[in-house]
C-alpha cells in the first residue's frame, strides 16, 4: 500500500448517484442521532425518575410541537439508518453486489424509509 | 503502511466486525422498544419502571448502551477521518465525540441503576 495515495473526498466535486446519496444520508442520520441522543436520554432519565417525571415527559411528547417534531426527526433518522444498515448487512452476505444491484437496493432503501418516516409521523401525531 | 492509532480496534477488519455486531444488537433493541410502545399504547409509570427494574432488561439495555458507544465511535471516527483533513480539527472532533459517548455511557448506567 502506498503511503500517499491520491484521495479526493471533496464532495462538491464528486457526482453523486443515488447509491452515493443514500450512503451520505446514512452518515448524516448517524451524526444526527449522536446529537439527538441527548433528548432521548433526557426523556428516559426523567420518565424513570418518578411518576411526576413520567407525566412531564408524557405531556411534553404529546403536547409540545417542537418536542414532537424532534421526536419525529429522530425516529425518522433511526428508521432510515436501520434500513440502510440492513442493506449493508445484506450486501455483506454477497447479495446484490453489482452496479445494478446496488442501484436497486438504494431505491429499495429510499422506498422503505419513506414509508417508515410517514408511519413515524402518524405515530407521533 | 499507514498505522491508525485512533480507530476502535486498531484494525479495519476488527472495526468492521464490531460495527456489524453492535448494529445487530442496536437493531434488536430498537425493534423491541418500538414493539413495546406499540403493544402498550396507554403506558403508565408503574409498567414503564417495572420494565427497567427487570434484570434481563437491564442486561439488554447495558448491552445496547455499550454497543451504541462502540458503534457511534467507529461511525464518527470514519466520518471524521474522511472529511477532516487538518489533524488538529480531527483530533478535537474525536475528543469531543469520545467525551460525549463516555458521558452517555455514565448517564445511561446511572439511569438504569439509579432509578
Amino acid at each position: 500500500m502506498k503511503d500517499k495515495r491520491p484521495v479526493n473526498l471533496d464532495l462538491s466535486t464528486i457526482k453523486l448517484p443515488l447509491s452515493a446519496l443514500t450512503s451520505i444520508t446514512h452518515r448524516i442520520t448517524g451524526v444526527i442521532m449522536f446529537v439527538g441522543l441527548i433528548f432521548m436520554f433526557w426523556a428516559l432519565d426523567v420518565s424513570l425518575s418518578s411518576p411526576e417525571g413520567f407525566e412531564t415527559v408524557k405531556t411534553v411528547l404529546q403536547q409540545n410541537f417542537l418536542a414532537k417534531f424532534v421526536l419525529w426527526g429522530l425516529l425518522s433518522a433511526l428508521a432510515y439508518h436501520c434500513v440502510a444498515g440492513v442493506k449493508h448487512l445484506i450486501m455483506d452476505l454477497d447479495i446484490g453486489v453489482t452496479l445494478e444491484g446496488g442501484h436497486k437496493m438504494s431505491q429499495a432503501v429510499v422506498a422503505v424509509s419513506v414509508v417508515l418516516v410517514l408511519l413515524a409521523g402518524v405515530w407521533v401525531w | 503502511m499507514v498505522t491508525n492509532i485512533t480507530n476502535f480496534g486498531r484494525s479495519g477488519l476488527s472495526d468492521w466486525l464490531m460495527q456489524r455486531i453492535s448494529a445487530v444488537i442496536l437493531l434488536a433493541y430498537t425493534l423491541f422498544m418500538v414493539g413495546f410502545f406499540l403493544l402498550n399504547p396507554n403506558l403508565d409509570y408503574a409498567a414503564w419502571s417495572a420494565l427497567f427494574q427487570c434484570t434481563l432488561m437491564r442486561i439488554f439495555s447495558l448491552l445496547a448502551l455499550l454497543s451504541l458507544a462502540a458503534h457511534a465511535w467507529i461511525g464518527l471516527w470514519t466520518v471524521s477521518t474522511d472529511y477532516m483533513k487538518a489533524t488538529g480539527v480531527r483530533l478535537v472532533f474525536q475528543a469531543v465525540v469520545a467525551l460525549g459517548l463516555f458521558a452517555y455511557v455514565v448517564w445511561g448506567v446511572q439511569v438504569l441503576w439509579g432509578a
